[in-house]
């Protein structure tokens, strides 16, 4: 086990290298820079401009600026936000809840929603059940978010007036940020002053509803796909027939002798979710006027901030590794055929 | 071979079809089969000729996807056909048991082999606690398995395909089986393995007085411990007799074309004989007998006439032309 855990760890180094790379040069290929988009449409002398550069060291070659930036981070610096002058650590730890929030929410509806369809699908194959579930999920896939979070958002919230529109929360509570997480906050705000926060917990709810669909509609539709092939593939193989020949219910067949095997692909595609989450967050933020991460990122890139960009997705990528390292973890946990190789 | 004992499993004009109802195909048609308590049957055949595909729709392991039609399938005076999924758990599993070719992958990778052993005991002899694993540690002794207290908690992939075989022959002894079915329990194993597994099998049986049915195509094997033997082909029985008779002075021209294709039985031989032609598939099914493409004696009789069964003194043959013992010739 420790040898699989240090051969893991040995694959992050390259990773994070390349990750620190790519968003390096991204961010610098897009035209304009930070100078510029501050100034906006007044014009600015080019001896000021040089000037402005120099102080924010983007005058150097790109190879020193990429060997000052990686000089940084080994320090452990993420370096600050031009715009707000704030530290980029700060920020991320003051937004990333919003996300995470979200981001859990959509992942426990498409785990919890995708693992049954895939289930009940694959038992009763061939029904009209597996077919809906099938169709439906493709669509689900091929949607595109934005569109997808409009059209949600026109029905229930413009048409039926069920959820509100955008936000985390109604404007008539008051609520104090303290966990970040805006269930939490807003239940314990509800309980320590009942008459001013009645109501709060349950209007936090409306608000996640919405978004937690649309951004897990697509981990949705992985998982139940995912689920169902996993789980026939399963149900065909001989210890499945066994199971049945010692007279077992078929319940404990299912659930015992083949979801526990059919689930290990299952739980790396929920790992692997997670990017598709991070990336979906964005979109799907931005619709809702959600204050996370994602909203932050693209507002940084709107502004050419460069520390935030690159240090926001590096912390987000990291976040995408780390989780995936995790259910590589699991893996081993849920199949001992990996635990014991040497 | 006419006995006055009620057959512990009486199987009667067993057929059973795949597929779909306008253009189904019949894995096995018209078979017939007891087995006395104590009994050995050794089912022998080609890949395909349906002998897995019986027991499974006997046991009820076919899931729905085949269709059983039969005139009678009782075990132990109870009627397989119209039981209930249920009633039918508590036989299975339990009164028949059943262990297959793969032993390797017959197994859950996921749990221990103790875990999987407790399970049935578990199920069917509701044993709990202590009880529970001082039986499974006794019957992972009576299937010899060596250090048998360390390996309850082995994982299947840990254990060698013969080790694996005797867990499924723990497993399947577990609750004093009735009948025990072994399909090729020897056909993934080392030969030198297989003499091991085959001599336990045999052993328990005799001690148990359990019946055992025997699938496989290792006619050597069968000739050893059957008493009976029923030889199949395209789902059908060929030819049913008692062992030795059946091996010395087969009545059908399959049955003699399968011993002829044994080395023993055909010393001097520079060749082995073999039968010409392959066992018809779905399509191809010949109008007559269904050996009749590949049969040497075949006459226009055999090629437009299905032969049923005709019974002879120590067993039954599906020919027209039964072969007469050349020696009494």
């Amino acid at each position: 086990m420790f040898s699989f855990l240090l051969r893991r760890i040995g694959v992050l180094i390259p990773t994070f290298l390349g990750i620190t790379l790519l968003t390096f040069t991204l961010i610098r290929l897009i035209p304009g820079d930070p100078i510029e988009v501050m100034v906006g449409e007044r014009s600015l002398s080019p001896t000021l401009h040089a000037a402005a550069m120099k102080r924010l060291g983007l005058d150097q070659p790109i190879a020193t600026q990429y060997m000052n930036y990686l000089g940084q981070l080994l320090h452990g610096n993420l370096g600050t936000s031009l715009k707000t002058q704030e530290n980029v650590w700060v920020e991320f730890k003051t937004l990333f809840p919003a996300t995470l929030e979200l981001a859990l929410a959509a992942l426990a509806f498409a785990t919890i929603v995708g693992l049954l369809a895939g289930i009940i699908a694959a038992i009763k194959r061939g029904s009209i059940f597996d077919h809906g579930v099938m169709t439906i999920s493709l669509t689900g896939f091929s949607m595109p978010i934005f569109w997808w979070g409009l059209i949600l958002i026109m029905l229930f919230s413009v048409l039926l007036g069920w959820t509100p529109v955008s936000g985390r929360l109604d404007l008539a509570f008051d609520v104090q940020p303290q966990t970040g997480f805006m269930l939490i906050d807003a239940w314990r705000a509800e309980l320590a002053d009942p008459s001013l926060n009645a109501g709060a917990f349950k209007d936090a709810v409306k608000h996640l509803i919405l978004p937690a669909i649309v951004l897990g509609t697509i981990p949705l539709a992985v998982i139940a796909r995912m689920t169902r092939s996993s789980m026939l593939e399963v149900l065909r193989e001989d210890y499945v027939r066994t199971a049945r020949a010692k007279g077992l219910s078929p319940a404990r067949v299912i659930f015992v002798h083949t979801l526990r095997n059919a689930l290990i692909p299952v739980l790396t595609v929920i790992g692997l979710q997670v990017g598709t989450l991070m990336g979906g967050a964005v979109l799907t933020e931005t619709i809702f006027s959600w204050p996370g991460i994602g909203k932050w990122l693209i507002d940084a890139i709107g502004r050419r901030d460069y520390p935030v960009v690159q240090n926001g997705i590096l912390l987000v990528a990291s976040l995408v590794i780390l989780t995936n390292f995790i259910v590589d973890i699991l893996y081993g946990i849920a199949n001992p055929r990996i635990r014991h190789a040497k | 071979m006419t006995t006055t004992q009620t057959p512990l499993l009486n199987i009667k004009n067993l057929s059973v079809e795949f597929g779909s109802v306008g253009n189904p195909f019949r894995a096995v048609e018209g078979l017939d089969l007891t087995v006395q308590q104590g009994e050995i049957v050794g089912i022998v055949g080609e890949s395909g000729s349906g002998k897995s595909v019986t027991m499974m729709a006997m046991m009820g392991l076919l899931e729905g996807q085949g269709r059983i039609v039969a005139d009678d399938l009782t075990f132990d005076g109870k009627n397989l056909l119209t039981i209930s999924g249920r009633d039918r758990r508590k036989i299975v599993g339990k009164d028949i048991a059943m262990i297959f070719q793969d032993p390797m992958t017959s197994l859950n990778p996921s749990y221990t082999v103790g875990y999987q052993i407790m399970e049935v005991l578990k199920v069917h002899q509701g044993l709990r606690g202590a009880a529970l694993q001082a039986r499974a540690l006794e019957l992972m002794e009576l299937v010899e398995i060596p250090a048998a207290k360390t390996r309850l908690h082995a994982y299947p992939h840990q254990l060698s395909g013969g080790m694996s075989q005797r867990v499924m022959i723990a497993v399947a002894l577990a609750c004093n089986p009735k009948l025990l079915i072994a399909d090729e329990p020897t056909t993934a194993l080392d030969v030198t393995i297989q003499a091991q597994i085959m001599d336990l099998l045999v052993n328990l049986q005799k001690e148990r007085n359990m019946a055992l049915i025997m699938i496989t195509h290792d006619l050597a094997v069968i000739s050893e411990v059957a008493h009976r033997v029923a030889v199949m082909y395209a789902g059908q029985v060929v030819e049913i007799g008692k062992v030795p008779n059946l091996f010395r002075h087969p009545t059908h021209p399959y049955t003699e074309a399968l011993l002829a294709s044994i080395p023993e039985h055909s010393k001097g031989a520079r060749r082995l004989s073999t039968l010409p032609g392959i066992v018809p598939g779905q399509y191809d099914r010949p109008k007559g007998c269904l050996l009749s493409p590949r049969c040497l004696y075949a006459t226009e009789h055999c090629h437009q006439e299905r032969p049923g069964m005709t019974q002879h003194d120590t067993g039954a043959v599906r020919c027209f032309y039964p072969l007469v013992d050349k020696e009494a010739v």
